[in-house]
């Protein structure tokens, strides 16, 4: 499970690890398997100078080995639990990862910025999921908006920036306004696109 | 502009004119507090007027046409008036296919964003920022310049406050502020209540006779058709009726009357009794009259024609006189027909001189009286009584004012040359008034010549009318301030508004006036048009307002002898 990290704020926790890093997106192994942060949640890594904030936009659990295909192991096991408690090499050869977009970072000074840092996180820096406090500090601003519109590695775009937007409204005590403002700003830059607005709309409200 | 792209821009350097100031805060012409922030300018002209776009916050249903507002452009303030409210949507699509605005979120969400409120907005006036004085408007506020309520200081600095030319007439509509209107300015000129029937016209001008009276700028000759200026008033509010002129200022108001059985009846003490002798009666009177009589163009020739044959001032005495034969051997001496003499005989009989202020003979002289009264500055209401019918008033209004503007010309030459005091504004009411300045019968008027000398020679007149259209356009373009009530009719309204800056905007604003007491004035009088609630008239309170410093509290009190001759006046 996360790991708490000491001198990190409380609800932050270290999570994994970056494997892949550019500077729109980063893809990171979760330390556990099945864990990976939940879509459209926060999460930092390090460029070594600045925080990396990015918004997890996919996550999958496959082999370590590109090779090997995972095969089915339990028609004999009544509980799929027994599947892993059998065979505890699983734990090994498979893993979980995710790839988060980057949307802004957090300067030494503490400030958050909402754009490209000027570098991506480095490799094998670690994963950390933000705090609320953290969440509703950088999401005070919403022109990280645009960035989570306009790509996703591989997620549908509507569906990552409504999960983005309710999880900012969770770390903000499940603050109605910021979903209006949010809503606001989204109406705003889907004006020429009012089915796609509609669609982000109703999946903020659910 | 997104929402966060505008957040940024409240965060930039602003000009240093508006240094120090909050967006959307627009202080006042002191240090007051600014009205309520309502949106931006997003586009427009001076010629066109601005639009503005409403903040989410604000409701289009919570604007008014009418209303003020106040834009802070970069180095000046503008002062404006609503002229139109308009929704407007960023995608067209929006409306074809409405989002579920059921959902509260989701209708929270597009208010101001998706759907939006625009205000048309005409601008009045600027006001500079050092110097602080209104300035008729020559420009239009930047790009994005916030757009707040007038607040109620924004609108007195602008109407000024009430002084012994400024009288207080009304507030704008949804604020407690009084409105002025500079009567030194209503008098200059010639002026005109328009409005249609039951809209308060008669209520708007007795208080504009009394505002005159009491600040003293004029003195008022008013041809009362209704009997509702003198000493009592009908009223819709007030069930007993409300008080006239001499009612509220007894030492500085004469009432005259054609009718004194009505006038007593009605608890009036008149001052005078109007009679009109035969030859008092001119050519040129019927000519106005020819519509109301019905009469042909061969009778006026006729008349003119009796008027050469038996001279000037008897001609009318004359041919009443004359028995029928007589009356053929008239028309074959001077080639006249025979029957066109008859049927204006019988017309003259039945429907002018059946009228009982019209006397053979008169033994005083009524333009004298009038004259004496308005010389020595008392207001003069001339009541008809019974005598409502149109034939009557054209008549009476005609032959009085022609004479006493007679008397006006040869006074202001005489004063240009032995450079003597000036004989006193006078400001003549007339009710009906398109019946005297149509574009037929304007130029046989002397009303007609009034309103186009204005004030060459002091004389002005305050046209009571429910037709405006059917004003002469010459006379209609010299009438300096225009105070309307409700109007709906194409023409009137394009009338009333035609030569104004800006005037088609403010067609809107006219349409929708509530139909009492509310009235656009514009023109001369008010620095910018101003829709506003006409201020109470017909309780205590009011009266003692309107009496208050100009002239002791006034009642039911003693009646005071009827003036019936020369010598009584300067008893």
């Amino acid at each position: 499970m996360e790991q708490a990290s000491p001198g990190e704020p409380a609800g932050s926790a270290r999570i994994g690890e970056v494997t892949e890093a550019s500077t729109t997106e980063f893809t990171a192994q979760s330390y556990v398997l099945h864990d990976a942060p939940a879509f459209g949640s926060f999460v930092r890594a390090s460029d070594g100078e600045v925080d990396v904030f990015a918004v997890v936009a996919n996550a999958w659990t496959g082999s370590v080995d590109p090779g090997r295909r995972p095969v089915a192991r339990g028609q004999d096991e009544e509980d799929e639990e027994d599947v892993y408690r059998r065979n505890p090499e699983l734990q090994e050869i498979l893993r979980t990862e995710f790839t988060a977009l980057v949307v802004g970072f957090r300067d030494a000074g503490g400030a958050y910025h909402q754009r490209l840092p000027r570098r991506p996180a480095r490799l094998h820096a670690f994963v950390h999921s933000c705090a609320p406090d953290e969440v509703a500090g950088f999401a005070e601003r919403l022109d990280f908006l645009p960035t989570l519109l306009g790509g996703a590695a591989g997620a549908p775009a509507d569906e990552l920036v409504a999960a983005c937007v309710r999880e900012a409204s969770a770390a903000r005590g499940h603050d109605r306004a910021f979903l209006v403002r949010s809503g606001k700003e989204l109406a705003v830059l889907l004006a020429m696109d009012l089915n796609r607005l509609s669609a982000v709309l109703r999946r903020l409200r659910q | 502009m997104t929402a966060s792209e505008q957040g940024a821009r409240d965060g930039a350097p602003r000009p240093p004119s508006l240094q120090g100031r909050r967006d959307g805060e627009v202080g006042a012409w002191g240090s007051t507090a600014p009205g309520r922030s309502l949106g931006r300018i997003v586009s427009g002209s001076l010629s066109e007027g601005l639009e503005a776009r409403l903040d989410a916050s604000t409701s289009v249903e919570d604007m008014a046409v009418g209303r003020y507002i106040v834009v802070a452009g970069e180095k000046r303030r503008f002062f404006g008036m609503i002229t139109d409210v308009e929704l407007g949507a960023s995608n067209a699509q929006l409306t074809l296919s409405p989002p579920d605005v059921s959902d509260p979120f989701i209708a929270e969400v597009i208010a101001g964003t998706s759907t939006f409120g625009t205000l048309k907005v005409q601008p009045m006036l600027t006001i500079d920022e050092e110097s602080g004085a209104p300035q008729p408007v020559k420009t239009v506020p930047t790009h994005f310049s916030p757009v707040c309520e007038a607040s109620e200081d924004d609108v007195s600095t602008v109407f000024g406050k009430e002084d012994e030319a400024h009288f207080y007439i009304g507030q704008p509509i949804d604020m407690d502020t009084k409105v002025c209107i500079d009567l030194r300015r209503l008098v200059q000129r010639s002026s005109g209540v328009f409005g249609k029937s039951g809209t308060g016209k008669t209520f708007l001008t007795r208080l504009l006779l009394v505002g005159i009276v009491k600040k003293d700028v004029a003195v008022n000759l008013v041809f009362d058709m209704h009997n509702e200026y003198g000493w009592l008033g009908s009223s819709e509010e007030h069930g007993q009726g409300v008080k006239g002129l001499q009612a509220l200022f007894r030492s500085k108001v004469a009432i005259f009357t054609l009718d004194e059985k009505s006038s007593r009846a009605r608890g009036v003490s008149p001052d005078y009794v109007v009679e009109i002798g035969y030859d008092q009666i001119e050519p040129a009177d019927f000519e106005l009259l020819q519509e109301a009589l019905n009469m042909t163009p061969a009778q006026i020739e006729s008349i003119y024609k009796l008027v050469r044959v038996f001279g000037e001032r008897h001609w009318l005495a004359r041919f009443m006189d004359l028995a029928p034969e007589e009356r053929e051997r008239l028309a074959a001496d001077n080639g006249l027909n025979p029957s066109t003499l008859q049927v204006l005989y019988r017309h003259l009989e039945n429907r002018v001189l059946r009228l009982p202020f019209i006397k053979r003979e008169v033994m005083d002289n009524s333009v004298q009286r009038i004259l004496e009264c308005l010389g020595r500055g008392m207001n003069v209401v001339l009541e008809f009584g019974r005598h409502q019918s149109l034939e009557a008033y054209i008549l009476v209004a005609n032959i009085l004012t022609r004479r006493i503007h007679e008397r006006y010309v040869e006074a202001m030459e005489q004063a240009m040359g032995d450079q003597t005091a000036k004989p006193r504004p006078l400001v003549i009411t007339i009710e009906e008034a398109h019946k005297f300045l149509n574009p037929k019968v304007a130029d046989l008027t002397i009303f007609g010549t009034i309103a186009r000398e204005m004030r060459k020679h002091n004389v002005t007149l305050l046209v009571v009318d429910q037709r405006p259209s059917s004003i002469s356009d010459e006379v209609m373009s010299q009438i300096g301030t225009r105070i309307t009530c409700l109007l709906d009719d194409e023409k009137d309204t394009a009338a009333v508004l035609g030569g104004i800056p800006g005037g088609q905007a403010l067609r809107s604003v006219l349409a929708r006036l509530d139909s009492k007491q509310q009235a656009l004035i514009l023109g001369h009088a008010v620095p910018m048009p101003v829709v506003i609630r006409t201020r109470e008239y017909g309780s205590l309170e009011s009266y003692r307002e309107l009496t208050a410093a100009d002239a002791p509290a006034s009642g039911p009190g003693p009646q005071r002898p009827t003036i019936r001759s020369l010598e009584d006046l300067f008893k």
